[in-house]
């Protein structure tokens, strides 16, 4: 067990690229946590590849031993964090194991929108932010300008900001004794009851579920029955240590301490991230505050390609959640595409990530419905429901109001694209709350409707800005909006898969967008098929697919007659993958490729 | 020459004889045909009879209607050739009144004076692969011969034969109504019993097929060849001769008794590199035969084993329906629902998808009577989706 006042533990907080792995490697090469052997590059990036495969995104930790200026020996609690805004409480959690964090900038590019929305969080936890240069050895870069710019965008005092180079070394000593006089040490008492906050936690195959703690008071033993407050299960710890980077175990966490500890839990699902952990015989009075149970933000249906996956997807999507119990999720049906799931997620990227796993890992071919944000229904008889589903929507008779969620969006961009993305943000509802500049970048804060963003506005804003700006967001408030159902009808009749509900002012540009689409997909047919985009009974968009007229094989091959009925069967396997819609045949990829939400 | 024998009830068959040479490969064609300098003609007779007794074992009790030469050029083959595979047929199986022999000719001026003996030889039927009437499409299609050498052919086979039928390539690039119209008529007025108009089909595989794909040149669209296929309808029509199948065209008697063994789930012998031949298996089910289609290979084959199949399998019951669906439908007159289920031992209706068959007839694409199920006239045209519903 460490003495508190030597222990200092901090978070590092880095846009990407930005030099964070390097600087993590330096730190621990510098503090001899591994052997020359054993010191590859980019721990840190080695590991995250490893996590990547493992489980979504998880915080990791490396103990440093340092033997300061001073001549105390520190321990240092390096905590990594994943950077993302789908993840905000998993970082707000991480952050609050810590007392500091060190801002690493890129000397030559400056402060980026998600740096921004994560010093804002360690800020309003009262951490000592050290800020770093970093890459002072590039010939562009401006030390002198960045350190201004920390000090006009985030409004830190960056006068003791330390010029580093990650890539020679220079700085990296001075960056370590700022850790060790700067940062406060914990604060801590192992006398009193045990009081830990459960920080994150993932499935080791042969661990089973690690979970990852900060002890605030109290001490974690070996042998400890151990109690979740939030979900009052106990546990008796049976493994306590510490990564150096390497697992390695110890006799026990005292205040202030970081480690992880194992005690037979099944499944990632039974822990709950910013849950406090206590000793089952002797509770703390009081559990941490802030915890907050993970919530969707985003939903979408998940449907096998091929209908035979039904089961093979659920078993899937069980074991990603052995790992990942931050996504939710639930049998649906729909006419077009089958059977599904209903799937929730905390955000875009997080979406993104289960998707690729499912494909990558497990080899299905999914289809995905557009993505749809969670909305308050407010019922004429004064109730309420939560609408995860377009398709599910409630008559609008019944509907007094429905309201969506806001964001707050961050956009850092280089100013000569700004013009277009003002107009992204307009043309997406968007109200402006503030434009300021340092030097020729742009920082705008934008209210936004989330509907807005999930639908395309990521991918339109890389590309408007030619991939320069940078974009963060948190969640803000519900507002009522005037939202409809637009519903898509093929031959007259709604296809549910692509029922999604907009703003009124959005329905006919995107009912529009979708019948164009839909008209150079669907292959056309015997009759002439009507596509429509409607709100209620009312029509706003509408386009003809015309009759098919001649698909007959003029030629035929005398005796082989084989090579016909080949043909048909090819082409039978091909309908395989058509649902059949009243009597148009529509196939996967379109719907598919009409789901795909990078429009335009 | 033939042994005439009074029409008995033994199931029908007909013969196919594959010649795989030609004189030059044409750019759009995908048959088994092969350009070799020479050709042992001998060796190739005692071949083709060999493979013929080889099958004629294999179905006992048949009796033969027709007998097709095809290619490849058979118009290339020495008469002495055809008039042996025609006596040795006679031999091995029983054969009806006026057995329907036919061979195909390509319009060579050497090749029309071969003409008369092939009728000595036997042959009552020829087909003459005019394609074109005008010179830049022939060359366009890769063809040897001339406008005016197809006009001579075309004079001399009539003199020649009861029976005579040509073909013609439409749906040409740049092909348009008019030029169709024009070309069309030309032909029209030799009067044939008989003709085969094939709109222009790029297959895989062959000159044309590269070409298109690089954009050299460009198939009229969809329209256009809907629009060129009811032209051809109209004016074959209006001379007396009747679409009978999507590419053929008759007077009312005159139809290829031959091909109509294909449409309807007939019997059939294939020999020669490549054939394709249809044998009877018991309830229903059929034996597919195919010959090697490496005409050298062939040759080996039948001299060492005594036959040139390469590949046998069987065709189910099942399947076998599904053929005679997709075939059948070709026809203008449609399926016969009698002969069908003489053929095939089972009601067509067990062998369609009701559903289907019911939307498609609401849709005005089917048309269906207590005797036979067909294809209306728009129906037709969208014959492969039609198949395909009823086949699912
Ligand atoms: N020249 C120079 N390059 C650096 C420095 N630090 C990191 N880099 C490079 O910047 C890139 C991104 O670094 P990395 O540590 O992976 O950034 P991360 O995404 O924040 O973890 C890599 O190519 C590094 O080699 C530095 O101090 N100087
Ligand atoms: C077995 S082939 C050829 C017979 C003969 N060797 C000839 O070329 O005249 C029978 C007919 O099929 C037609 N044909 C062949 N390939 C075709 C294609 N790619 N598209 C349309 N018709 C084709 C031609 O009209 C040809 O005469
Ligand atoms: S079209 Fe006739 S002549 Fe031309 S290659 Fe084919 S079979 Fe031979
Ligand atoms: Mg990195």
């Amino acid at each position: 067990m460490a003495k508190l006042e030597n222990i200092r533990n901090f978070a590092i907080i880095a846009h990407i690229d930005h030099g964070k792995s390097t600087l993590a490697d330096r730190l621990i090469q510098d503090c001899g946590g591994l052997t020359n052997r054993e010191m590859k590059q980019q721990v840190l990036d080695s590991m995250e590849i490893e996590r990547e495969r493992g489980i979504t995104i998880k915080a990791q930790t490396v103990r440093l031993e340092y033997k300061a200026d001073d001549g105390e020996t520190y321990i240092l609690n390096l905590m990594d964090t994943p950077g993302h805004v789908d993840f905000a409480y998993e970082v707000s959690r991480s952050l609050k194991a810590c007392e500091g964090s060190l801002l690493v900038v890129d000397a030559s590019q400056g402060v980026e929108a998600q740096t921004l929305a994560n010093v804002y969080q360690a800020i309003d936890i009262d951490h000592e932010v050290v800020p770093v240069l970093n890459k002072i050895d590039l010939p562009a870069a401006e030390p002198e300008r960045i350190r201004r710019q920390i000090e006009d965008v985030i409004g830190i005092d960056a006068s003791e900001a330390i010029p580093v180079s990650a890539k020679t070394g220079v700085g990296v000593h001075e960056v370590l004794e700022a850790l060790v006089t700067k940062l406060p040490a914990p604060k801590g008492d192992a006398n009193k009851p045990l009081k830990a906050m459960l920080v994150d936690s993932w499935y080791d195959p042969y661990l089973g579920v690690v979970v990852l703690v900060r002890v605030m008071d109290g001490v974690m033993k070996k042998g400890m029955v151990m109690k979740m407050m939030a979900t009052g299960a106990e546990h008796p710890i049976d493994r306590v240590g510490i990564f150096s980077p390497k697992k390695t175990p110890v006799e026990s966490l005292g205040p202030g301490e970081i480690g992880f500890i194992t005690a037979g839990i099944k499944e990632v699902a039974d822990t709950n991230v910013g849950d406090t952990i206590t000793e089952a015989k002797k509770p703390c009075a009081e559990a941490l505050a802030g915890f907050k149970p993970s919530q969707s933000v985003v939903f979408c249906g998940l449907f096998p390609a091929d209908a035979a996956d039904f089961e093979h997807l659920r078993d899937s999507l069980h074991k990603l959640r052995l790992n990942d119990a931050s996504f939710e999720f639930e049998a649906e049906s729909s006419a077009a595409l089958g059977f599904g799931f209903r799937c929730g997620f905390l955000g875009m990227l997080h979406l993104e990530i289960i998707q690729e796993r499912l494909y990558r890992e497990f080899n299905l071919d999914l289809i995905t419905t557009s993505p749809s944000v969670v909305y308050k229904v407010h019922k004429t008889d004064g109730t309420l429901e939560e609408l995860h589903n377009p398709a599910d929507m409630p008559d609008p008779v019944r509907i007094a109001h429905i309201e969506e969620p806001w964001i707050e969006a961050t956009i850092m961009l280089p100013d000569e694209h700004l013009g277009s993305v003002l107009k992204l943000c307009e043309d997406r509802r968007g109200i402006q709350k503030q434009l300021t500049y340092a030097g020729n970048r742009a920082m705008l804060i934008y209210e936004l409707p989330l509907n807005e963003v999930v639908y395309d506005f990521y991918d339109r804003l890389k590309s408007v800005s030619r991939g320069y700006a940078s974009f963060d967001y948190q969640l803000k408030e519900y507002r009522q909006g005037d939202l409809v159902k637009l519903s898509i009808l093929v031959n007259a009749e709604p296809v549910d898969a692509l029922a999604m509900l907009v703003h009124r002012s959005q329905a006919e540009t995107r009912g529009r967008g979708l019948c164009e689409r839909l008209k150079d997909l669907i292959p056309r047919q015997m009759f002439k098929i009507p596509i429509q985009a409607a709100i209620g009974g009312k029509v706003v968009a509408r386009e003809t697919i015309s009759a098919l007229r001649k698909d007959v094989t003029a030629k035929c091959y005398g005796g082989d007659v084989s090579r016909k009925r080949k043909l048909l069967e090819k082409q039978k396997a091909g309908k395989k993958r058509m649902r059949t819609y009243g009597k148009v045949e529509i196939p996967h990829d379109a719907f598919i490729a009409a789901l795909k939400m990078n429009d335009s | 020459m033939t042994t005439q024998t009074k029409a008995t009830n033994a199931p029908p068959l007909a013969l196919y004889v594959h010649w795989p040479f030609c004189e030059r490969k044409c750019p759009y064609c995908d048959f088994n045909s092969h350009v070799r300098e020479q050709v042992d003609h001998d060796r190739w007779r005692r071949a083709l009879l060999a493979d013929m007794r080889h099958f004629a074992r294999q179905t006992p009790n048949h009796i033969l209607h027709s007998i097709f030469f095809g290619g490849g050029t058979p118009s290339l083959m020495h008469p002495r050739t055809v008039a042996a595979l025609i006596e040795e047929a006679a031999k091995l199986w029983p054969t009806v009144n006026g057995l329907e022999i036919t061979l195909e000719a390509n319009p060579s001026s050497v090749e029309a004076a071969r003409l008369a003996a092939y009728r000595s030889a036997g042959v009552n039927r020829v087909s003459l692969g005019v394609q074109a009437l005008d010179d830049a499409s022939l060359r366009f299609l890769g063809r040897l011969h001339t406008a005016d050498e197809a006009l001579r052919a075309l004079e001399i086979a009539r003199t020649t034969f009861d029976r005579l039928s040509f073909d013609l390539i439409y749906a040409r690039p740049e092909q348009s109504l008019a030029q169709w119209r024009e070309e069309l008529t030309r032909a029209l007025s030799f009067h044939a019993g008989h003709l085969s108009a094939y709109q222009l089909t790029i297959e895989q595989d062959t000159a044309f097929f590269r070409r298109h794909a690089r954009g050299e040149f460009h198939l009229p669209d969809e329209d256009l060849a809907a629009d060129l296929f009811a032209l051809t309808e109209d004016l074959a029509g209006a001379q007396g001769l009747l679409p009978y199948e999507i590419s053929n065209y008759a007077k009312p008697g005159a139809e290829s008794r031959h091909n109509l063994a294909y449409w309807q789930a007939g019997h059939y012998v294939g020999i020669g590199p490549g054939a394709h031949g249809r044998l009877p298996l018991p309830e229903g089910a059929a034996l597919a035969t195919q010959q090697s289609k490496r005409p050298e290979t062939w040759l080996d084959q039948v001299e060492n084993k005594g036959h040139g199949s390469e590949n046998t399998e069987t065709v189910t019951a099942d399947q076998r329906c599904e053929e005679a669906v997709m075939m059948g439908l070709r026809l203008t007159n449609g399926i016969d629902k009698a002969l069908f289920a003489a053929r095939l031992g089972r009601p067509l209706e067990q062998a369609i998808n009701p559903q289907a068959m019911a939307d498609l007839i609401d849709l005005g694409m089917l048309c269906d009577s207590p005797t036979h199920l067909a294809t209306t006239p728009d129906g037709r045209l969208l014959l492969n989706s039609l198949t395909s519903r009823l086949l699912s």
